[in-house]
């Protein structure tokens, strides 16, 4: 091919491909929540090249012509489930679809959620159906440090296509939940006896691994010892209001970040976790009042926004049916319990996102934030609402 | 009336009618609310009155209260039936045991606790009525209970008698599929299974026809056979089979034993509903189908294909379509949203309002007292401070049998509805762990 026709084949061809593939959308709402100042009515949000390029009312807001249009009674921020198992815990829970938890050892700090995560799994499609567009997702609760957590959009064919984070934090289970089929520990005591142990061996790893001296690469320490640096978190599933305290010893001796999860009992000690200023992954509003949790309550979510507290939804582990739940169904039960439903929304989305530290990319409808947004037919959190289309990266994903 | 007799005949009244606060001969007006009466449609500023634990009247504001009533202003609220819940595991119950698969001689109601704080959630959720049931890890693992949510220190208090010799109180459990799936007794596959509920049912012919033949002759009456006896009544209709089921075979295998011997069917769970949903419709031993919502397919592989457009499927094939708890596996609290769900994906709200309430009734073969607000029923009803379909609304009063049995505003019942330290006792019944045999 002669230079000359080369030259003008090129130009062509980024045109089309910009036009093609990277098509514009505008999204209008009747209610628009961009979690950044208050609801607007009749409002616009205009994407470009996978971005929110402007959002605003329709009075104010052009839409080039080119720009796709979809209409939605309500339109929030793509939705943040802030601790799930999906991706790693398959849907049809067999031996074969089960990645979640480990067994051969309680404390296995090494192992990546990014080597598990199936994205084509259909628990993963199911959420983001329901508007959820960002998933902390990982390593489940039985195991003293089970692994550790990824945080993935709910789109793409593997793992890597959509990757926020790949190695956030280290899964911690204390009190009852922890499997029968390890050997130890036994009993409360032992478990933080053997936390301590292995977080004082990962104390002397650091300090090896910070000199010039030679030392010799171990996989576990070098997450643990990423945690010590504050390079990772902790998140420490736990329920009974004893254990937490057990946490937050653990936490203070030690000094690593820590998020709490679950936490069951928090109501008891509110004043506790507020003043030392951790976030709080709060159980499923509709989580079963058994086991560790049996002292949950609806409102339980509300108490600790009202106190101040950090706090973001997880539809959590689910051993058998439902195998997941939906971060969407959850805080419309913690809104009808005492949060209301605009908190409820800001907990699903942008306090979501700044408890995972990803509030620069998603949790809010702003220009230059990624696009993803979901779609409904009226009150996000009733019943018998619908989601009505998501947009993940500026695409059409339903 | 001289003061001093006033007096004297309030304390009577207050010894006689103790600490109900009122008199059962009272009537109870309920005014200024919206009735869904599910016989009718709904009645806005509508009037319920209530006697003697019956429903008397139901209409519109120009009914007429009867002198003496107490009335109750329910302005802004929304009144409707005692929710019936056709598969529950509350009270803590237990059924059939490892030594075989087919226990007909085994019923729930001998392990129930009458004191079970799980029946403090069904009444916090508006459950009045429930068919509470033995698991499904047996192909029969017993006789179910049909327990009305009284307060009581016997299980009997509880029970819902379907014979005048108060001998039937319950149905039937049956289950195919994986659950009752193991080894001997166990059947090992699907095939294994009908022939060995066939097989059973044989028997149970024979030992009708025995008892047919003995006319009466108390000898030549064969050998007293509790199991047996159980098994005519489910062959002379008077018992109902309640058979958990998920994949359309195992339902078409499930209509085809019931059609093969001729009793009648509660389909339970039906996961796959939407796939023989005509099938399921055009049996006519089938009494109706009992279906769960769940917040995600899957957990199970016979689940991987569960919808909850089940309701909208089988409500558009004709088919008697109700919603049940599960409970533990769905909070009794949150009853009405499982049929808000079935709305969510397409059924009517008509259909999904009598799936909590007449329909379930009819498939307990007890309409005639419970499920809708008609002339001579049971005054069970519950008082929403909302649509019965929204998040945001709560039940505020459930009553029975004319008496409140469980109210919002007292402090003592609220922390059933919204758990809290030391409600419950922690032991929810796990179907994971379930079945006798495994």
């Amino acid at each position: 091919m002669r230079t000359l026709k080369s030259l003008i084949l090129i130009p062509a061809l980024l045109l089309a491909f910009s036009f093609s593939t990277e098509a514009q959308i505008a999204v209008k709402g009747e209610t628009v929540y961009t979690m950044a100042g208050n609801p607007i009515s009749n409002g616009v949000v205009l994407i470009k090249d996978g971005k929110i390029e402007r959002v605003g009312s329709a009075s104010r807001v052009n839409i080039p012509s080119n720009y796709e249009v979809y209409e939605a009674k309500v339109v929030t921020p793509g939705l943040i489930d802030a601790h799930s198992v999906v991706g790693l815990a398959g849907h049809l829970n067999v031996d074969a679809d089960q990645d979640q938890l480990e067994t051969s050892n309680p404390i296995q700090p090494e192992l990546r959620a990014i080597d598990a995560y199936n994205a084509r799994e259909a628990l993963v499609g199911h959420l983001r159906d329901h508007g959820i567009t960002t998933v902390h997702t990982g390593h489940g609760p039985g195991a003293l440090i089970s692994g550790q957590t990824m945080i993935t959009k709910t789109t793409g064919k593997t793992v890597d296509e959509n990757l926020i984070h790949p190695s956030k934090m280290l899964a911690f289970t204390l009190g009852n939940n922890i499997s029968g089929a390890f050997s130890k520990p036994g009993t409360r005591a032992k478990a933080i006896a053997m936390m301590r142990q292995e977080l004082i061996k990962a104390q002397a790893y650091l300090d090896k691994r910070n000199s010039d001296e030679d030392y010799s690469k171990d996989l576990g320490m070098e997450a643990l010892a990423d945690l010590l640096e504050g390079k990772m978190t902790a998140l420490v599933t736990v329920h009974r209001a004893h254990d937490i305290m057990s946490a937050i010893r653990l936490q203070e001796e030690f000094g690593f970040p820590m998020v709490l999860d679950g936490v069951a009992e928090a109501y008891l000690i509110i004043d506790e976790i507020k003043e030392r200023g951790y976030s709080v992954i709060i159980h499923p509003s509709m989580i079963r009042p058994g086991g560790d949790a049996k002292n949950a309550s609806m409102e339980t979510a509300a108490k600790l926004y009202e106190a101040g507290i950090p706090i973001a939804f997880q539809s959590g582990f689910e051993g058998y049916v439902p195998k997941t739940r939906v971060v969407l169904f959850e805080a419309g039960v913690a809104a009808a319990n005492g949060l209301g439903m605009e908190n409820a929304l800001k907990v699903l989305t942008i306090d979501a996102a700044e408890l995972l530290g990803i509030d620069d990319r998603v949790g809010s409808l702003e220009a230059g934030k990624d696009a993803d947004i979901a779609m409904f037919d009226g009150d996000p959190l009733e019943y018998i609402t619908n989601v009505t289309g998501v947009i993940i990266n500026g695409e059409k994903v339903k | 009336m001289k003061p001093i007799q006033s007096l004297l005949l309030a304390l009577v009244c207050a010894l006689l009618f103790g600490v109900n606060g009122f008199s059962q001969s009272t009537p109870q007006a309920f005014t200024g609310a919206q009735i869904i009466p599910i016989s009718g449609e709904p009645i806005n500023n509508g009037v319920l009155i209530i006697e003697d634990g019956k429903i008397t009247a139901v209409g519109n504001e120009n009914t007429r209260i009867p002198r003496g009533a107490d009335v109750h202003d329910m302005s802004g609220k929304v009144i409707m039936p005692g929710l019936v819940d056709t598969h529950s595991h509350i009270g803590d119950g237990d059924g059939g045991d490892r030594s075989a698969t087919l226990h007909p001689d085994v019923r729930i109601m001998d392990s129930i606790n009458p004191r079970s704080e799980s029946f403090k959630r069904a009444l916090a959720g508006g459950i009045t009525s429930v068919n509470v049931m033995p698991g499904s890890g047996h192909l029969m693992s017993g006789q179910t209970v049909y327990l009305k949510l009284r307060k009581a220190n016997t299980i009997e208090d509880m029970l819902i008698y379907l014979d005048d010799e108060k001998t039937i109180y319950g149905g039937l459990k049956m289950a195919n599929g994986t659950n009752p799936r193991g080894n001997p007794p166990s059947p090992g596959t699907r095939a294994k299974a009908a022939s060995m509920v066939r097989d059973l049912y044989i028997k149970a012919q024979e030992y009708k026809a025995k008892v047919a033949a003995a006319d009466g002759d108390e000898s030549k009456m064969p050998p007293r056979d509790i199991g047996m006896e159980t098994l005519v009544e489910v062959l002379e209709g008077k018992r109902i089979v309640h058979n958990h089921t998920h994949t359309h075979q195992d339902i078409l295998t499930t209509i085809r034993l019931a059609e093969e011997f001729g009793y009648r069917l509660v389909l339970q769970h039906v996961s796959e509903a939407w796939k023989v949903a005509d099938e399921i419709a055009a049996s006519s031993n089938v009494v109706g189908s009992s279906i769960i919502t769940l917040d995600s397919f899957g957990g199970k592989v016979e689940a991987k294909d569960i919808r909850n457009s089940n309701g909208k499927y089988l409500e558009d094939a004709g088919e008697l379509v109700g919603f049940h708890t599960d409970d533990g596996i769905t909070d009794s609290r949150l009853f009405l949203r499982s049929a808000a769900m079935g709305v969510r994906e397409g059924m009517s709200r008509e259909a999904a309002l009598e799936a909590v309430t007449i329909a379930n009734a009819v498939m307990m073969d007890i309409d005639e007292r419970v499920g809708s607000f008609e002339e001579g029923k049971d005054a069970d009803l519950i008082i929403l401070n909302g649509d019965p379909f929204s998040v945001y609304t709560h039940v505020e009063q459930t009553w029975i049998e004319g008496q409140k049995v469980w109210d919002r505003t007292n402090e003592e019942d609220r922390k059933y509805a919204t758990g809290g330290y030391q409600i419950y006792p922690g032991q929810i019944h796990s179907h994971h762990e379930e079945g006798g045999l495994k």
